[in-house]
């Protein structure tokens, strides 16, 4: 042992910059093993042919010890539980615009929490499996911060359980219900990938480019539609989320500066993973324009700032690596005039088997579509929403019976129109092995051929209903008065007619009235709820 | 020419932090939207812990702009005194 | 108009979600630990197999032997979810910053007796690879582990263990200097007395069943070297130069006692299942405890010298008591 522990210190230490004081907190924490082989200790890090040659050249982006994370954290959890708590106690529920929100909140429960924790079992694996300290400390950090956003998005939306329909069973039908498999099997994509093809797809294309999209204009819309718990959970996560999208930025850097060789991997993925994150933003652009009754932004606003002008950036800063904006991006870009309402008319079509209320806009709500969109709502979308309102006011409201043709990639039915022609529904098709699959555009196709072993394998809802896999046990096929959807809706735990009823006469229409009339009038208080 | 954010939870600290940065970085461009406020500058911005200190009369510790904080874009630099965000030229 | 919402009495739909309901009843409203845990992680209809491992689903609870009708029969004592883990963890780490910034302050580290001094950055500063090791192989636990109520304290106990990793490097850096790292580090990888646990700690990164690697981390080896190093080297060095280390050790002293509970309930609750599971556990532990043994004995000579064997068999013994309150007989 030399005499460094015994020398006079004192005056000669000055104490270290955050940077330096980082570094020896975690760099050399780790070594390089010699009782077992550093691939073995590191099995998946080298088969998909990323070349990593010096993993101390990696950045730290956000620079938070464990005691500062605590400490910070603890801080955001207190602010964010008293929020929820007075939310609660206040019935706070009864101060929003209008119970046609928190249709937005179901879908947000069943079809974004469970990837939340998805992502924090995925930062787990990949904060295991890097072999570089720096990443490897940055990704478990966000895998403690995906378990935060899971369970803060749970216990937020737990009160509004309690009074409202559709939150019920959000576990149960993320896994099996038709349209919940299109942000499922978004993520089973990605973590069934490499680790470096985690990190592009998570936290480079799904947090650096698209999480804003969902927790900034949709919280804010949340906010203004007077949901203080939305508001709080969402807008505490996505600061999370800012470390996250600079982790996910240092990533790309770090494995383009590496190899020249990963710079065509990079790319792939890159353009792989904006198509299948855009295609989950579907659902946003959805709820931006349609569920949120006050309305802050459209979808296509929304778009141009965060992704025209944010991921155009991004985009041209990174083309000093050779990378290029991703493929689809024009056509993303194109769509943001028609995507909101071709999605909204599926599932106003679809009512019956989605467990969230639908309706069709009010004469001022078209008047903002048309306001938001001059070029596309009144030529293609005002006719058929005005045709369906009418029909609906007559009695007659318009369901579509049949199941939709779902992409093999993205599981979203068809119903996606040509480039450049908004009255064409898109279909591409590949062959694999003899067999015939189906994609909704050119990005899912180029994502099928160019992996079809793995997109094969894909849980499809409808194949799965056709094949008899979606009844429950007590279902009878051979019952003379079978109904094979309404069996499937049960199977989904759907309670049906009640989570899955119009707007218009639901429960939750009924009750949010009557309570907020208990607010302002003297009938008597306490009323058990309509139909409960 | 690219620009560079931050946006912050509207609160009483957000406040010193936002009118830091707009001291610190004249071509700063506040947009104010639901509970939240989003500042935008051309290229590059530089937050100082200084100022920062002296809006709100206390001492502060860049990583606190953490609890605040809702989402950001650009490279990130930080050290004790500052907090960068550019986009590389 | 003023609108007193006190006013307004509603009464629930529902109390809780139904796959909680499922499990504690419909009319019971459930804790928040509760529907932070139970059945949060998806169980059926994966899309795809992990390319990384073919062999398995995403979530597989085949991973382990250890087999469980419900993998949410284990519970966290501690009720631990985010909010609960980071307001623990901030409390204690207030505690363990003012008493850095006493030591700090008062010059403690600089008066402190040079033999001690020596002894403890010997002993301690090579610990920080030990918990690094802990941090790999719960992060492990909790990717490859199958149910909520199981990985997610394991990502708390990975984070846990970087937060000893960075205080001992803070122990190092005030007592010593960045040499005093390096030298660690250098020690850690060539010295003969830390050669048979750096062996260990690398045969368990390469294990591939979550479980056995929860009995070999969680349960033996933190179990007999905490003991060993926050409790007897603790009281040795207190007793020869006061104080000041037991300060700057005392977040792992009662980070350890916490987290033994939940590594406890964990051990008892897969021993309970079944006579099968309680034999595979039985044969870890002992294989795991005894290869403990053998790397913690030079430690424990470097550490505490002539008091070592006297204190190792004690250890071993309070280990051996422990286990067989989890239903283990070793």
């Amino acid at each position: 042992m030399t005499d460094i522990a015994n020398a006079p210190k004192a005056a000669t230490t000055k104490k270290p910059g955050l940077k330096e004081r980082y570094a020896l907190m975690t760099r050399g924490l780790d070594w390089e093993t010699t009782y077992q082989p550093m691939e073995e200790v590191f099995p998946y890090a080298t088969y998909e042919g990323i070349k990593i040659h010096d993993w101390d050249k990696w950045e730290d982006p956000f620079r938070l010890t464990m005691d500062a994370y605590w400490k910070y954290q603890a801080e955001k959890e207190r602010k964010l539980y008293a929020i929820m708590d007075a939310f609660a106690q206040n019935n706070g529920h009864l101060g929003l615009t209008d119970a046609r929100y928190l249709n937005s909140l179901k879908l947000f429960l069943t079809g974004v929490s469970p990837l939340e924790y998805m992502a924090h079992r995925g930062f787990a694996h990949v904060g295991r499996q890097l072999p570089g300290v720096g990443a490897r400390v940055a990704c478990q950090m966000q895998s403690l911060d995906e378990l935060r956003h899971a369970q803060t998005q749970i216990h937020s939306m737990s009160n509004y359980n309690k009074l409202y329909d559709g939150f019920h069973s959000w576990r149960h039908m993320h896994d099996r219900v038709w349209y919940l498999s299109v942000p499922k099997s978004f993520f089973d994509d990605a973590i069934t990938a490499g680790p470096f093809e985690y990190m592009i797809a998570i936290g480079f294309s799904f947090e650096y480019v698209l999480t804003n999209l969902l927790f900034v204009p949709f919280i804010s819309g949340a906010a203004y539609n007077g949901d203080m718990g939305a508001m709080a959970f969402g807008f505490s996560a996505q600061s999370d989320e800012s470390r996250h999208m600079t982790l996910g930025l240092e990533a790309i850097k770090f494995m383009l500066e590496q190899d020249p060789d990963n710079l065509p991997i990079v790319q792939h993925w890159i353009d792989k993973w904006f198509w299948r994150g855009y295609r989950v933003l579907t659902l946003v652009a959805m709820m931006l324009d349609y569920m949120l009754p006050k309305k802050v932004m459209s979808w296509k606003e929304a778009w141009e700032i965060y992704a025209e002008e944010n991921g155009g950036a991004l985009f041209q800063d990174l083309a000093r690596y050779g990378i290029r904006p991703p493929l689809g991006w024009q056509q993303a870009c194109d769509d943001k005039e028609h995507l909101s309402a071709q999605a909204w008319s599926t599932f106003y079509q679809y009512q019956g088997a989605a467990p969230f209320h639908t309706w069709m806009p009010s004469a001022e709500e078209m008047d903002w579509q048309s306001e938001k969109y001059p070029d596309s709502f009144d030529e293609y979308y005002r006719p058929r929403f005005e045709h369906w309102a009418e029909q609906e006011a007559a009695g007659n409201r318009f369901y579509n019976g049949t199941l939709p043709m779902l992409c093999q990639v993205c599981q979203i039915p068809m119903l996606f129109t040509e480039p450049g022609d908004p009255t064409r529904i898109c279909y591409r098709e590949s062959e694999h092995k003899g067999e015939t699959y189906h994609t909704c555009s050119d990005g899912c196709k180029n994502i099928f051929d160019y992996e079809p072993e793995k997109y094969v394998q894909a849980w499809l809802p409808v194949q799965q209903i056709y094949q008899g896999n979606c009844f429950g046990p007590d279902a009878d096929p051979t019952a003379a008065d079978f109904n094979p959807l309404l069996e499937v809706i049960k199977w989904y735990r759907m309670n049906v007619g009640v989570d899955n009823s119009p707007y218009e006469g639901s429960r939750d229409q009924q009750n949010f009235q009557a309570w907020k009339q208990q607010t302002t009038s003297n009938a008597p208080a306490g009323g058990s709820p309509a139909g409960a | 020419m690219s620009t560079v954010f931050i946006a912050f939870q509207t609160n009483e600290t957000s406040r010193g932090i936002v009118e830091a940065i707009t001291d610190d970085n004249p071509t700063a461009v506040v947009n104010e939207q639901p509970a939240m406020v989003k500042v935008d500058v051309p290229d590059s911005m530089t937050i100082y812990r200084s100022t920062i200190e002296e809006k709100l009369g206390r001492r502060f510790d860049l990583q606190e702009m953490q609890v605040h904080l809702i989402t950001l874009s650009g490279h990130v630099d930080e050290s004790d005194d500052e907090f960068t965000l550019s986009w590389k030229q | 108009m003023q609108i007193d919402l006190r006013t307004v009495s509603i009464k629930p739909i529902r109390q809780t979600f139904t796959h909680i309901a499922d499990r504690i009843g419909p009319d019971k409203a459930a804790s928040r630990y509760q529907e932070a845990t139970l059945n949060v992680q998806a169980d059926a209809n994966f899309h795809y197999r992990p390319t990384w491992d073919p062999d398995h689903e995403i979530f597989d609870a085949s991973r382990s032997k250890i087999v469980m009708a419900d993998w949410y029969a284990f519970k966290d004592p501690r009720q631990f979810y985010y909010a609960t883990y980071t307001t623990t963890r901030a409390r204690m780490q207030e505690t363990t910053e003012a008493d850095f910034e006493f030591v700090e302050r008062r010059g403690l580290a600089e008066t402190y007796a040079a033999d001690a001094k020596r002894t403890a950055l010997d002993v301690l500063v090579p610990l920080r690879h030990v918990a690094w090791g802990a941090n790999m192989n719960n992060s492990s636990i909790c990717a490859y582990g199958y149910g909520t109520a199981l990985t997610a304290p394991c990502i708390f106990q990975a984070m846990d263990q970087l937060g000893i990793a960075q205080y001992l490097t803070r122990l190092g850096l005030l007592f010593g200097d960045v040499a005093s790292l390096d030298e660690g580090k250098r020690a850690w990888l060539d010295e003969p007395a830390w050669q048979q646990l750096r062996r260990y700690v690398e045969d368990t990164f390469v294990l591939a069943d979550p479980i056995e690697l929860f009995v070999a981390q969680n349960l033996v080896l933190d179990g007999l070297l905490y003991p060993l190093i926050y409790d007897k080297f603790d009281n040795l060095l207190a007793a020869e130069a006061g104080p000041t280390v037991s300060m700057l050790l005392r977040f792992q002293a009662d980070w350890f006692a916490e987290t033994s509970r939940w590594v406890d309930a964990t051990i008892k609750t897969a021993a309970g299942e079944s006579t099968a599971n309680a034999a595979l556990l039985n044969g870890w532990a002992t294989a795991w405890r005894d290869r403990a043994v053998t790397a913690l004995a030079p430690l424990a000579d470097l550490a505490l010298g002539a008091d070592a064997p006297a204190a190792l068999t004690e250890v071993v013994s309070a280990f051996e008591t422990r286990a067989a309150k989890c239903g283990l007989a070793l």
